[in-house]
């Protein structure tokens, strides 16, 4: 990697962190719990590496440590957002 | 068009609407929308992953997310609420797994193509990252799991030497890490890494006492996002860091939320050894004489008053008396009776758990108040009615400076005109701490189990008014 890529990299990581502290501060304290659900649910978001890692050719420890990870994110990922929607259907306003 | 472009593309759409998805997350009413976007994001970001040239077959991909999706919605639908902060302190380790494991194959994909000269730079060293931080979250995840489920002592664990110990084991990795990124041929490092990890993470939350549990989670959850950012710097991956970045953040603010909740600095939750009774409190726990009322008592006093808090606790769960106690405030509502429930910051096992748990016996959440608005309203009400809550409602928080509970915020119950305080027996709460809550004058105990108490109550109370 050259340094420029590095510091491009670095740079998207520092915004988004603030992007994501932007984001989060004012959430009432209602939602914590399906809060930390759907953002568990998209830390998932590492299946994208898993895919990449478990779709080459031939068998390689590779590729079997990819289908490892691509089988636990896919649960954190399906798993996450399916509970935190059965939190969220049940917040109802007074009728 | 050419496939890369479009891939990149689709990753910048999926991003964007992580980033409007969280939030809508943040507000009761788009919450749910703000849900089913960022699951549509992911969806996106799986497609174009699909379209990339290094991935050639489709079957094992196929096979391996159906079993997983199988087995993730099953378990997802028959989760009890109660069990929230189980279930997600185990998906949290399985994230923070998988990203350890993505920066692994991708070690051993470099290694054998013999590409030793990408791994001599940034990429060696957010792979060392990426597999630190995601196997301290798993193994300190499935503590954390062990000890919601009373799998581990649910107690601190801590024994002479553990921090040297930890700190030991933390220069033992950093120098796993630095003999990884300089010989990256030798397999050894990377698996003594991946082991040192694994150790750390139960060291690391084995002292952590079970009241301070949200803060744990609310941390491993910070983990996760960062794992998944460091394995974006190993594959060169946007759409990762900014979302790893994004997960990341929002742990640490909900950290920061939950420790000022508990009154407690990150370093000394981290730390652990919280949780244990003191001496003195124990001393002076013989000195409490509490008055006891029975259900009928209880339902003539309800039939009079204009106001009433209901302060709920994770033994009201427990209890499964979340519906008795929906029928109850109903009840009341009918007779004119104003009604409020008072959620500490912590109630519940995690943070907003309380909230999530009265949601799903439908009761409005417009009717729950926080903490700081509600406090200084107790002193205005007729009832202030505790089901199965005891450390939020320790009044030693404010008066015993040798609590070990004391300067955490609490709910200002005893200023109602008459406490009841509903509870299975004279134990002491989650923290191991007594309380003298139940000694003052204007606090009653009405005990046994919470169901069927209030159940009986509210009986009572209907039939009170038929006559």
């Amino acid at each position: 990697m050259t340094t420029d890529t590095l510091l491009i990299l670095l740079y998207i990581f520092v915004l988004a962190g603030f992007v994501g502290f932007e984001l989060i501060s004012k959430v009432p304290p209602t939602l914590h719990t399906p809060l930390l659900s759907a953002t568990n649910a998209i830390a998932g978001i590492t299946i994208v590496g898993a895919l990449l890692a478990s779709g080459t050719l031939g068998w390689s420890i590779s590729k079997l440590l990819g289908i490892a990870a691509l089988f636990l994110a896919t649960l954190n990922v399906v798993s996450g957002y399916v509970v935190t929607d059965r939190m969220l259907r049940m917040f109802k306003r007074k009728k | 068009m050419d496939i890369p472009l479009l891939i990149h593309l689709a990753y910048l759409i999926a991003a964007i609407l992580f980033i409007v998805g969280i939030k809508l997350l943040g507000r009761p009413s788009t919450a749910r929308r703000g849900n089913t976007l960022s699951a549509a994001a992911m969806f996106i970001a799986i497609v174009a992953t699909l379209l990339n040239q290094q991935v050639l077959s489709y079957t094992e991909i196929a096979v391996t997310v159906l079993v997983a999706s199988t087995i993730g919605i099953y378990a997802a639908r028959k989760v009890a609420m109660t069990a929230m902060p189980e279930m997600i302190a185990l998906l949290n380790g399985f994230g923070g797994l998988a990203s350890a494991l993505v920066s692994t194959s991708e070690y051993w994909r470099m290694t054998q193509e013999g590409d030793f000269e990408a791994i001599h730079s940034a990429v060696g060293i957010s792979m060392a990252l990426s597999i630190v931080i995601g196997a301290v979250t798993f193994s300190g995840s499935m503590v954390a799991f062990g000890k919601l489920r009373g799998l581990v002592s649910g107690k601190s664990v801590t024994f002479r030497g553990q921090q040297v110990l930890n700190a030991l084991l933390l220069c033992v990795a950093i120098a796993c890490s630095v003999m990884l990124v300089v010989h990256p041929e030798t397999h050894t490092w990377v698996l003594s890494l991946l082991g040192v990890a694994l150790v750390l993470g139960i060291l690391a939350v084995i002292p952590i006492g079970g009241a301070d549990m949200p803060v744990v989670i609310a941390l491993l959850n910070s983990y996760t996002g960062i794992a998944a950012a460091a394995t974006g710097f190993v594959l060169n991956n946007h759409m990762l860091i900014i979302t790893g970045a994004l997960v990341g953040a929002a742990g640490l603010i909900l950290t920061q939320i939950m420790c000022k909740a508990m009154n407690r600095s990150l370093i000394s939750v981290v730390l652990g050894g919280f949780g244990q009774t003191t001496s003195s409190a124990e001393a002076e726990a013989n000195d409490i004489v509490v008055k006891e009322i029975g259900t009928e008592e209880s339902a003539m006093l309800f039939d009079s008053v204009s106001s009433v808090i209901i302060v709920p606790g994770y033994g009201m769960a427990v209890a499964q008396a979340q519906h008795a106690v929906r029928e109850l405030a109903e009840l009341l509502e009918e007779r004119g009776v104003s009604v409020r429930f008072a959620i500490h910051p912590v109630a519940g096992r995690m943070p907003g758990h309380m909230n999530v748990l009265l949601a799903e016996a439908n009761i409005p959440y417009d009717k729950l108040v926080e903490m700081e608005r509600i406090n200084d309203e107790f002193a205005s009400t007729d009832i202030a009615l505790v089901i199965g809550a005891n450390d939020v409602v320790n009044p030693a928080a404010k008066t015993n400076p040798n609590s070990p509970i004391f300067g955490m915020p609490v709910l200002h119950v005893e200023n109602a005109q008459t406490v009841i305080v509903c509870k299975r027996g004279m134990s002491a709460g989650y923290a191991g701490i007594e309380n003298e809550l139940f000694g003052y004058p204007n606090c009653l105990m009405l005990f046994g189990d919470a169901k069927a108490t209030i159940t009986e109550v509210v009986n009572e109370l209907a039939d009170h008014h038929q006559r």
